[in-house]
């Protein structure tokens, strides 16, 4: 066997109070396409970030060709040879994509100068070499998120990567877009002898694309399989660490009254772009309408929209029959609504609160919690909080404990935990599961099923596209603002709907490419 | 009524140019640290110490360039401290700021009364003054060569560095790395260039930018160092900053603008209108411009959203 083009030996790194990787060591071989699997906080990305100088391992050691890394820098890395695409994109969006990919390396004129012109020419060189088509003159910000993956693959290229990290690279893409990217991985493997490391957690995408799989959990590494060895329920259980049954949802119930009614709705983003351009649809008791949108399509405008976040440019929403136009969040919400926002961090709690406050925010001026609206009930409060902190199992942390140490998941549980028991009629639900583990998943997605066969209507917007068919009634596909079809639940195939969230109207036929 | 039109004359033109110049200078400081993405207050305390040290020197030493080397040099470390607290130890950029300016301005009046014994005003004919320039070519120019001509070197050199910003930060690697670090300093650093590197660099900038703008104040402008003689130039320099949206020449564009009104209150002072009232119209000028670019900016979110629901 030749020698491993990457070799973790004995690596661990110790962040305050976490462990991220624990006494891993692992190799790559040149030219296989390696996929690192497990939960959330799992340490894949970790691991790679210490292999791209991000970070300084605390102890073990790393070697890349044979070479022991000496300076954790993604200098060094980058001259070694190691290109990452991380998860969230490294792009300056106000420079073009050709500024963007010689960034550190620009060519120059008489020393100091920029060459504009010829980084242009040489990005055009590189995406002719690699078939990978871009304008090298077009302004990042405003091209498809594919489009900006592209230009990071690029980048890495252009400095003369062979190893390249790909950072869960199919979280923002469509089922099209990531078939794509797949066969770039595949043509630059295979013609240029390059070596992949995928970060994900989506295990049919490894089954789909690696040679090798190293499986990961609570920072250590688990096992290295090859992929024919192992099979998606294999992998699943390996990353929980016990058996994982995606049990059937039970659905029960009548569809009642529409509680949710848009009629006509525009909503403009906040640079004043029209975001929701004349949307209609209703959401009946009993049913869940889900909606399947890549990001940045009007999803999270028309949410805000209907829960009062923000002003509606014309048309009408009502809710529960009453008009909501001109009323604050918390008018909408009294007339029986509850909130799940996208985004925990910024709208969803607050970090700097306990995990009592946060589950009381929003009745701390019932009686039962506050005399008179001034004096809080501490015990009543705290035996709310230890109660429903028991019922929604939210492990490693007291009541007391700051909301904003939790992990991502636990963070999600507090917000769900504290809408869901308003019992209200009407929920109103964005990205429930992003960044959750397996378990907890079941967890939310079992508690979502039970409101709406007690007869609660649930507007649900998630870019996991797998959630969205699995929990939905219905589901309508949004593009650009607008609603390009509806599907009801059981008769949708994937590709199908994915035509429609990239805005084909009509199903075309479907090419090589 | 014949009295307000002599406010408009040559004389107002020239004094334009010349009390506009500071505050380009330390605006093109300003908008260095403003493209690195550091909100930066501290332009007023840089201006003050520039000022002083450029006095100090050029009286101690005979040398007006002695002077202004020396105003540059603390410009440099005032920038250097200033990025240190703020970047690398990450401080609040605008207690940093605001600190930076109470601290100069007792510093000043301080030194003022310690090394040269006076409150308030150190005027003295051992200060050398920067020189003028007079070009011959200039005096062919009907109107415009004599408003150009004979100016403090300042003048001419802001010109260039106005220019030489522009180029430095569009038409140089460094620049589009500077912009980079204020945009998105992760892609910055995954590219292997150090931000902080980067944001250090811009408050040096900023900071001989601004020894530059107090140099001239103290040596070109006039030839004395005053208490405060900063005057808000530096907060008006921040304004222009907003204004021209940190690109060069529009940002020098709002400085000549500030500088014609204040220029233009000047000259109705001369005319009898109190100087209560004319020196608050580059204030007032400043308050009307923010509210000017918020409104408008509205108001064309508001078209803008109105002809796509109907377009």
């Amino acid at each position: 066997m030749q020698e491993a083009i990457v070799r973790f030996d004995h690596v661990s790194m110790q962040f305050p109070g976490v462990l991220a990787n624990d006494d891993v060591s692992l190799e790559i071989q040149k030219g296989e396409i390696f996929a690192l699997v497990g939960e959330n906080g799992a340490g894949k990305s970790t691991l790679m970030n210490l292999l791209y100088g991000i970070h300084t391992p605390t102890s073990g050691e790393m070697y890349v060709k044979g070479q022991r890394i000496e300076k954790y820098e993604p200098s060094a890395a980058i001259a070694s040879g190691i290109g990452m695409v991380h998860q969230h994109f490294m792009l300056v969006p106000s420079f073009t994509v050709a500024q963007n990919i010689v960034m550190s390396r620009e060519p120059r004129k008489a020393g100091i100068f920029y060459d504009l012109r010829q980084a242009e020419r040489e990005v055009e060189k590189l995406t002719d070499e690699y078939g990978l088509h871009v304008d090298p003159k077009a302004v990042v910000g405003e091209i498809s998120v594919g489009l900006q993956q592209r230009v990071e693959i690029l980048k890495t290229l252009y400095r003369g990567a062979d190893i390249l990290i790909l950072d869960e690279p199919t979280a923002v893409l469509t089922p099209q877009e990531t078939e794509e990217l797949f066969q770039v991985i595949r043509r630059i493997v295979a013609e240029r002898n390059m070596t992949v490391i995928i970060i994900t957690h989506k295990l049919y995408e490894v089954m789909a694309i690696a040679d090798r799989v190293g499986v990961m959990r609570q920072g250590r590494l688990i096992g290295v399989e090859k992929k024919t060895n192992v099979n998606e329920r294999i992998l699943a259980s390996m990353m929980v660490g016990r058996e994982v049954l995606f049990d059937q949802l039970e659905r029960k119930g009548e569809r009642g009254s529409v509680l949710i009614d848009v009629k006509e709705a525009y909503v403009a983003d906040n640079r004043g772009l029209m975001a929701v351009n004349g949307m209609s649809f209703q959401v009946h008791g009993g049913e869940i309408l889900g909606i399947a949108a890549i990001e940045g399509n009007g999803q999270s405008e028309l949410i805000e929209a209907i829960t009062g976040m923000r002003p509606l440019e014309k048309g009408e929403i009502h809710v529960q029959g009453q008009s909501i136009g001109g009323m604050t969040p918390g008018q909408v919400r009294s007339l029986g609504l509850a909130h799940i926002p996208e985004d925990r961090i910024a709208t969803g709690i607050s970090v700097q609160s306990t995990i009592t406050e946060n589950l009381i925010i929003g009745k701390h001026r019932q009686s039962q919690f506050s005399k008179k609206g001034i004096h809080l009930r501490q015990s009543t409060i705290a035996r709310y909080g230890k109660e429903l902190f028991d019922k929604f199992d939210l492990r490693g942390a007291g009541t007391d404990t700051k909301a904003g140490s939790l992990s991502g998941g636990n963070m999600q549980k507090v917000v769900v935990a504290r809408e869901f028991s308003f019992d209200t009629p009407i929920l109103v639900i964005s990205q429930p599961t992003r960044g959750v583990d397996i378990g907890a998943i079941e967890f939310i997605h079992h508690q979502i099923m039970e409101k709406r066969n007690q007869g609660c209507g649930i507007l649900l917007v998630s870019a996991d596209l797998d959630e969205v068919l699995r929990l939905s009634d219905r589901v309508i596909t949004i593009y650009e603002g607008r609603i390009t079809k509806e599907f009801q639940a059981g008769a949708i195939d994937k590709m199908e709907i994915s035509y429609y969230m990239t805005g084909n109207r009509e199903k075309e036929g479907r090419g090589d490419a | 009524m014949d009295n307000f039109f002599d406010v408009f004359n040559m004389g107002l033109l020239q004094n334009t140019l010349r009390s506009a110049t500071p505050v380009i200078l330390a605006a093109m400081g300003g908008l260095m640290t403003e493209h690195a993405g550091i909100m930066n207050i501290g332009m007023e305390g840089m201006i003050l110490m520039g000022a002083f040290v450029a006095v100090a020197f050029s009286f101690t030493l005979s040398s007006a360039a002695m002077g202004v080397l020396m105003a540059v040099l603390i410009g440099i470390l005032v920038g250097l401290f200033f990025a240190l607290l703020v970047v690398k130890l990450k401080s609040d950029e605008f207690i940093i700021g605001m600190a930076l300016n109470t601290f100069a301005a007792g510093l000043t009046v301080y030194l003022l009364r310690s090394i040269f014994g006076v409150k308030g005003t150190f005027s003295d004919k051992g200060i050398v003054s920067l020189p003028t320039v007079h070009l011959e070519f200039l005096d062919k120019i009907p109107f415009l060569g004599p408003l150009l001509n004979d100016n403090s070197i300042f003048v001419y050199i802001t010109w260039i560095l106005v220019f030489a910003a522009w180029v430095f930060l569009y038409r140089t690697p460094y620049g589009f790395w500077m912009r980079a670090a204020g945009e998105h300093p992760e892609s910055l650093k995954t590219a292997g260039i150090s931000p902080i590197k980067m944001k250090f660099l811009a408050s040096v900038l900023c900071g001989i930018f601004c020894g530059f703008a107090g140099a001239h104040l103290s040596l070109g402008y006039l030839t004395m160092f005053s208490e405060g003689m900063s005057n808000d130039r530096g907060f008006i320099a921040f304004a222009c900053v907003i204004f021209g949206m940190a690109n060069p020449p529009k940002v020098f564009l709002a400085a000549l603008l500030f500088g014609f009104l204040q220029a233009l209150g000047l000259r109705l002072q001369s005319v009898g209108v109190p100087a209560d009232l004319t020196s608050i119209i580059p204030y007032v000028a400043t308050i009307l411009m923010l509210v000017y670019i918020v409104v408008s900016g509205e108001r064309k979110r508001k078209n803008r959203v109105k002809r796509e629901i109907e377009g």
